[in-house]
């Protein structure tokens, strides 16, 4: 944690327009030099309902949502239930202002919309204030956006007030909102910003308040993106030019992002019946030699069950992804979790073939949907990127240059019509598309339309040229073959891994993460090394096949370390158990599965609760579960 | 001229060329209508001017899955009920491809009845056959979608309490644009009715009785058949929606009553095909997206130069 930091938190409505405020917002500030890092928290209903984002920016690296917030704007929430006691959700219309409010941290700023929030809606809140040394601005920002404008405009008006108090440049904001905004509403929400930001200045001593935007300067040139437009530019980049889906929060963030890209590049995107479709188009397109993808969130990967086992058994690559999202069942639709690693380690029938990334951050989200279209086409396999809710969604500054590589469409193990033949066919002139003895295990396959190509391919176990076959020779050839490939893959990925080593190599303490709460994992170690103790942390990339080496010399050294997931079965410690083969006495997890991610504070919490060894840890937000024998 | 040089061969093939050199003796019993469907599509792809290697032939599970085992040309067999599915997108991929599928009617109309629906709505060009017997045969003779009310089986100990499915009239309301019945018996009008659809540029769907000698013994063997589009007792106009829509149930109800009645029920020349469609709005290129992979001029574009700028 910096003090020289802001996180400002906008709530308001589902349908207020918090998302797009909070996009401008962040991506004036990244413009302006600082780092910024978004987090959203949202409910699975289109009209009301407590929504906010929480931008944080720093000159410094910002990896996480960080610790509470230092600002708070509360917005009126239009479509709120009326409030009834006793009622199970509460009183809506006070949310914005009073949900979490015990986060703000001390020091803090509230600005609400006087026209909206009743202050006396929340218990306290004069006393709460004068406790924690808050600053409390109401102002009556939807009669300021109705008079000169729309009330939707109030979100602009807010974010003046921001500025004023917080010491951002006008201008900062303006000329992004002449970027962002149509014409015919432009005119009017600069005059909102105008009157509202002199109102600040002119009805409130804003110098008695300590937070302030920091000031920060860019080495090079700075993108804001999120992790689904991440994982979309990577598959772009690899010359994926076809995916098919069916709409699931939150995975539909990738698929809507694809429908709008492909077209203009002379792609396809199909929008389908079902999962069981989406996976199976997928590999229809595949199978042709189209580089193709498809996904979905939990319970529509579950239907992808079926053609995830065929795309296996037929060796067809394909690249499927998985946003995660709290279940089981339907869960909770827009909360972050990471519980379905076991489902896509092992879901669909047989010995699974199959592998899977989970990307840490957003740089690496293009990173991963790279590569695993390089080892899916290259090695006739399944890839899976697993993500969540989190990462998908969060909005962060990359440099621009990260994106500045080089396009690889090359459709991977498939034969040019020559080398067709030049290969082996059998009698009946068919080409020997699986074949027993090939180098990595990998058989290179022809696509229809190729001249002298024919081949079957097929669910069933198959002989060379695909054909249905029993035989308990070919069958175990076939099956030690395909199994060959992830021995090869697993060579492969050694000399470049997606698993990502933070802090002192001969540290005492290690924590083990995987996929998106790497930042918060690496903040929290930062502390920690700062605060003296000596820590390292490893998050894990590759999942499947997983990189039993690495991890092991990562423990080699370390009395004990932390695992940190979101969700209550520890199934990454488990998998990493089952990988070593050990290591039951040596892991120790910490848990969090109430719809929100870890803040950077919770693992410190953890990482003391472990060393100290007395087995609490504070609050009831996160879950420690001990080593064994401890 | 495709970068694939199998596709658009200018010769003849022959009925020959898509027998397998090494055929695996069928597993398909003596007498099953199975094989009516393979001698009917080996004798309509030279009609229609197709070669092996610019076909592919897309399966189900069951016995008619095993069709492409027995068929050369390129052959995927799939999943239970999700052959559609595989071959739409295999025809999205590369338009150039002459794709079939094939599958039963428990593959078709039962599990896989949801895609059935859609790919008729869409109205790919490709032509679906399914072989419809009335049973599941290759897992040994439970009641099916098409099966007749009160059809009793080791699965419904009691009889069916449930009346069959309507394939003809569920591919019509779906939105096929030709539909088509005929039978394993009648093999001249079946290499008829296969190369009209897969002449046919939409969605061609054909349900094909095939009959079960072994689990079925109680069906009819689909004889005597009448053929609606000859037969002097049907005024009948099968670009008559409505006209069509009427025969179909007929034709169904009557099916149960032991009259066969077969021939091209529906078809609709002028709707667009999805390719077409997709096209029209901006959503397709215009050449085959499977050949660009392997089009050594063709200039990608990167994802930063399209898209990072609305980032910035």
């Amino acid at each position: 944690m910096t003090d020289d930091e802001l996180i400002w938190r906008v709530a308001g409505g589902s349908g207020d327009g918090i998302a797009s405020t909070s996009q401008n917002f962040a991506k004036a500030l990244m413009r302006s030099g600082l780092n910024v890092f978004t987090h959203r928290h949202y409910p699975s209903r289109i009209r009301g309902g407590h929504t906010y984002t929480e931008v944080r920016a720093s000159s410094e690296p910002v990896r996480s949502r960080g610790d509470g917030y230092n600002f708070l704007l509360a917005l009126g929430d239009s479509f709120a239930r009326n409030p009834r006691d006793g009622a199970y959700y509460g009183n809506e219309e006070a949310k914005p202002l009073a949900e979490n409010l015990d986060d703000l941290r001390e020091g803090g700023v509230i600005v609400y919309d006087s026209g909206l929030l009743d202050e006396e809606s929340v218990a306290d809140l004069d006393e709460r204030a004068e406790a924690n040394d808050w600053h409390v601005f109401p102002v009556d920002l939807r009669t300021m956006a109705r008079e000169h404008g729309r009330e939707v405009m109030r979100n602009t008006a807010g974010v003046a007030c921001t500025c004023a108090i917080t010491g951002i440049e006008p201008e900062t904001i303006k000329s992004m909102m002449r970027d962002a905004m149509p014409e015919k509403i432009l005119d009017a929400n600069l005059t909102v910003f105008d009157e509202a930001y002199e109102h600040v200045q002119s009805a409130f001593d804003v110098d008695a308040t300590a937070v302030r935007v920091p000031e920060g300067d860019h080495e090079e040139e700075q993108v804001l993106l999120s992790g689904s437009d991440a994982i979309a530019y990577g598959a772009i980049d690899e010359g994926c030019r076809f995916i098919a889906g069916y709409p699931m929060t939150p995975w539909t963030e990738v698929f809507t992002i694809m429908s709008n890209c492909l077209p203009q590049l002379g792609g396809v995107s199909e929008q389908v019946e079902d999962e069981i479709a989406a996976a199976a188009l997928a590999i229809g397109a595949s199978h042709m030699g189209v580089k193709s993808m498809s996904g979905s969130s939990g319970g529509g990967f579950a239907l992808m069950s079926e053609p995830l086992g065929l795309a296996e058994m037929s060796e067809t690559p394909v690249v499927l992804i998985e946003a995660m999202r709290a279940g089981p069942s339907t869960g909770m639709p827009t909360k972050p979790e990471q519980a379905d690693l076991e489902h896509v380690l092992y879901t669909s029938q047989g010995d699974s073939n199959r592998v899977v990334f989970a990307p840490g951050t957003v740089a690496e989200a293009y990173d991963h949907a790279r590569r695993a279209f390089q080892v899916a086409y290259e090695y006739q396999i399944p890839a899976i990127l697993l993500y969540d809710q989190k990462l998908g969604g969060e909005l962060v500054n990359v440099p621009a240059s990260h994106f500045d590589r080089e396009p690889n469409t090359d459709p991977g193990s498939v034969l040019t019509e020559d080398q067709i033949a030049d290969a082996p066919h059998d009698a009946s002139g068919k080409f020997e598309r699986f074949r027993h003895d090939v180098e990595d295990g990998v058989s290179p396959r022809s696509v229809p339309g190729q001249k002298g190509g024919r081949h079957l391919v097929t669910g069933n176990e198959h002989n060379a040229p695909g054909h249905i076959s029993e035989d308990p020779d070919n069958r175990v050839a076939q099956v030690d073959r395909r199994s060959e490939k992830l021995r090869a893959i697993r060579a492969d990925l050694d000399g470049d891994t997606l698993n990502d080593a933070y802090g002192p190599e001969d540290a005492e303490h290690g924590v083990l993460t995987f996929g998106s709460q790497q930042g918060t994992v690496e903040e929290a170690v930062d502390r920690l090394n700062d605060a003296g103790h000596s820590v390292k942390a490893l998050t894990v990339g590759e999942l499947m096949p997983y990189p039993v080496e690495e991890v092991r010399a990562f423990l080699r050294g370390v009395d004990e370390a932390l695992v940190v997931e979101m969700n209550a079965s520890a199934q990454f410690r488990g998998l990493t158990q089952k990988e070593l083969g050990t290591g039951d006495d040596q892991l120790a997890s910490l848990l969090k599965y109430n719809g929100n991610p870890f803040e950077p504070a919770e693992v410190v919490e953890g990482f003391e609760t472990n060393i100290d060894g007395d087995g609490e840890v504070p609050g009831n937000e996160t879950r420690f579960v001990p080593a064994a024998g401890d | 001229m495709s970068t694939f040089t199998g596709i658009g061969e200018e010769r003849a093939s022959d009925r020959e060329e898509f027998t397998p050199g090494l055929e695996p003796q069928p597993t398909w019993c003596p007498g099953c209508g199975d094989f009516g469907v393979l001698k009917a599509l080996k004798g309509a792809m030279p009609e229609v001017g197709r070669t092996p290697d610019e076909t592919l032939l897309v399966t189900g599970i069951g016995c008619s899955g095993k069709l492409n085992s027995y068929f050369e040309s390129y052959g995927f067999h799939t999943i239970h009920g999700r052959s559609l599915p595989v071959a739409r997108a295999a025809k999205m991929a590369n338009p150039g491809v002459e794709v079939v599928a094939a599958g039963g009617d428990g593959d078709g109309y039962g599990i896989g009845g949801n895609h059935f629906m859609h790919t008729a709505r869409e109205n790919h060009d490709m032509t679906y056959i399914v072989f419809n017997n009335e049973i599941f045969g290759l897992t040994k003779g439970q009641t099916s979608p098409t099966s007749p009310k009160g059809h009793k089986s080791k699965t419904q100990p009691s009889g069916s309490a449930k009346d069959p499915i309507r394939p003809l009239s569920l591919a019509l309301t779906s939105g096929a644009s030709f539909v088509a019945r005929t039978a394993a018996v009648n093999p001249n009008q079946a290499q008829r009715i296969l190369v009209e659809a897969i002449e046919h540029d939409g969605f061609a769907h054909i349900d094909f009785l095939t009959q079960c000698p072994t689990w079925n013994k109680d069906a009819k063997q689909y004889v005597p058949y009448v053929d609606i589009n000859d037969s002097e007792d049907f005024e009948f106009d099968p670009t008559d929606r409505a006209e069509a829509q009427e025969l179909m149930r007929e034709t169904e109800d009557k099916l149960y009553e032991g009259e066969v009645l077969t021939g091209v029920y529906y078809r609709d020349d002028d709707r667009p095909s999805y390719g077409q469609e997709k096209r029209a709005i901006g959503e397709m290129p215009d050449e085959p997206l499977a050949e660009r992979y392997f089009d050594t001029d063709y200039e990608w574009e990167r994802s930063a130069d399209a898209f990072l700028a609305k980032h910035r």
